[in-house]
């Protein structure tokens, strides 16, 4: 078998060598021009080789400003706090959901489910949290639009629930007296720990990469998340020169390679993340588009 | 069976004994109440003059004249035409180099390097859209970025003025677009290959079938139901588009609007920056509604082809 299959193999392995570069090579741009010294950045652009190594913009990033190391303080707290809740009210929601005895099933599956087919929309929503709710420049307002509850997992996790905990489990738990919070909590949560992990990954990712929150309801530098930064640092240089140089002249800030630096702070959490939990992401991805 | 004495009961203890059930929900109801439900009610600002001081629904009816203003606006056809005709680029070409590099994924047999290549290829998709615009931003800055710098220089190319010269845009965008989603297109499609039984390349093999043969014969006929639904869910799909890719990887420049306006990022400027919120409800009802259509029936579509996998 291997003989016979040996031109597929190399071809198939060089191309996978080829998506790999191209996947890795603009990474290589960033770490590499973020740690080349400001002039020769003018002078000579963005390339791979350093020519003169300079870690100036990192510590202006990390000692003179606390922009970053706030940037991850707010990301940090907005991800484990939204990727809590996110759980509970997915597992509270999905676990009714899954008991094919619950009357009233399919109302409450079609209230859910509605929700992917029809939206209002950007407009009646940001009225309604800034007008209504008041959420624009608090900490809340990364938190509780959108991300809080998927109807998507919702989904997946009543699946699972229904697929792998048999119906006689909850019966027998019953009869021995326990109510359906315990039989939740203590029977079929620890016998769900893959899809709990699997979710629970996806939503920590929504949560640390979004950035549309902030864009929408956050304007105190204040909230913003390492995301966040990021957007306004690019798209406003004034905001790169005042984030960095709290107090330095703003003429000596290496705004060049800042940029870049920033961007690999921006990039590096996820980067070093993902080589340990790559399983539960391909399984997530999985998972989901079996029940698509 | 001892337990069927005790659920029939009169229907006051039924609903007793759901009762832990039904208040689990009540958080998850609340939220979908005020994230979802609320807004939906909220698109008829889409028929109103909006009046901050009164809100949505204080506000007076003007009936359809919100959308009468916005199609009269060039615009209307502009973020209609870059709506579909990126995301028709994107569903053709995403999926036709998904299909191969799954194949091609399928075929290596070492454990060890498809493991490492899937781990590679699935990272942009883990990226945010923010740092992909700061990569794309390295290679494409007029003054320092490498392409100007490095590729063009070396050529004796004059440099060129990326973030306002529309014309290389829709080129641009299909690549980051295509770099940043591929491998994750490529699992899926990947996972739909795995569950194919081997015997019916092994009885392949015996008749003398070589690879191509295997792929055009075996592998994409099996691929086909997962093909059609993936493609008629992206359709679906087709009139929203990525809002990062097209306001923050073209960094917001007004000079490429022309080919980087869509619904999306026209809805929010709309409402953000040139506080024009009546066109800009209505274009995002627009929005809501067609693509409302397209979501039923696609998926009437799907239901007829594969009821397993319809959405509903």
């Amino acid at each position: 078998m291997a003989k016979k299959s040996n031109s597929f193999q190399i071809v198939a392995h060089i191309t996978f060598i080829f998506l790999s570069i191209c996947v890795i090579v603009p990474f290589v741009l960033l770490v590499v021009s973020s740690i080349t010294s400001e002039t020769s950045l003018v002078k000579y652009g963005y390339g791979f080789f350093p020519r003169e190594v300079d870690f100036t913009a990192y510590k202006f990033l990390l000692v003179d400003s606390h922009s970053v190391i706030r940037g991850y303080g707010v990301s940090i707290l907005v991800t484990v706090i939204g990727t809590l809740i996110n759980l509970i009210l997915t597992v509270s929601f999905a676990y009714p959901l899954s008991r094919k005895d619950l009357p009233g099933r399919n109302f409450f599956s079609f209230f859910l489910f509605f929700t992917m087919l029809f939206n209002g929309g950007l407009v009646p929503t940001y009225i309604m949290w800034t007008q209504t709710f008041h959420i624009k420049n608090t900490i809340w307002a990364l938190i509780v639009p959108n991300l809080l509850m998927t109807a998507f997992y919702v989904i997946m996790v009543r699946t699972y629930f229904t697929t792998n905990v048999p119906d006689a489990i909850i019966e027998a738990a019953r009869i021995d007296g326990a109510g359906e919070l315990r039989i939740l909590v203590q029977i079929i949560l620890p016998i769900s720990m893959p899809i709990m992990a699997t979710i629970g990954l996806l939503v920590a990712l929504g949560y640390w990469n979004d950035w549309l929150n902030g864009l929408y309801y956050v304007s105190s530098d204040k909230y913003y998340s390492i995301q966040v930064l990021l957007n306004k640092m690019l798209l406003n240089t004034e905001k790169i020169k005042k984030a960095a140089a709290s107090g330095v002249n703003a003429g000596k800030v290496p705004s060049v390679s800042l940029k870049m630096a920033v961007a690999v702070m921006g990039a590096l959490p996820i980067m070093i993340i993902y080589p340990f939990f790559q399983k539960y992401f391909v399984k997530g991805i999985t998972i989901g588009a079996v029940k698509g | 069976m001892k337990t069927n004495g005790k659920l029939i009961g009169t229907s006051k203890d039924k609903y007793l004994r759901y009762l832990p059930l039904y208040l689990m929900m009540i958080p998850g109801c609340i939220y979908l109440i005020i994230n979802n439900y609320i807004p939906m009610a909220g698109v008829v600002i889409a028929f109103k003059k909006y009046n901050f001081k009164t809100g949505i629904f204080g506000s007076p009816f003007i009936g359809f004249d919100n959308f009468k203003f916005l199609f009269q606006t060039k615009d209307a056809w502009t973020i209609t035409r870059n709506t579909l005709c990126y995301n028709l680029v994107f569903i053709v070409l995403g999926t036709v180099i998904a299909i191969i590099v799954a194949i091609l994924l399928y075929e290596i047999t070492s454990e060890r390097y498809k493991k490492f290549y899937q781990t590679v290829i699935l990272l942009p998709f883990l990226i945010s859209i923010v740092v992909v615009s700061y990569l794309v931003y390295a290679f494409l800055s007029a003054d320092t970025g490498f392409i100007n710098k490095g590729i063009m220089k070396a050529l004796g190319l004059d440099p060129v003025s990326w973030y306002t010269t529309p014309k290389y845009w829709p080129v641009i965008l299909s690549v980051v677009y295509l770099w940043k989603s591929f491998g994750y297109n490529c699992i899926l499609y990947y996972s739909t290959l795995v569950g194919i039984d081997k015997g019916y390349y092994e009885s392949a093999e015996i008749d003398g079938a070589n690879r191509w043969q295997k792929v055009l014969h075996i592998t994409l006929p099996c691929l086909k139901p997962t093909i059609s639904i993936l493609v008629l869910m992206s359709i679906s799909k087709i009139f929203y588009s990525d809002f990062g890719l097209f306001y923050q990887v073209p960094l917001n420049q007004g000079a490429l609007f022309d080919v980087t306006n869509t619904i999306d990022t026209y809805v929010y400027r709309g409402l953000v920056q040139l506080n024009n919120i009546g066109m800009s409800a209505a274009a995002s009802l627009y929005q809501a509604f067609v693509g409302f259509v397209l979501v039923v029936v696609a998926n009437m579509i799907v239901r007829k082809y594969d009821n397993e996998s319809a959405l509903f």
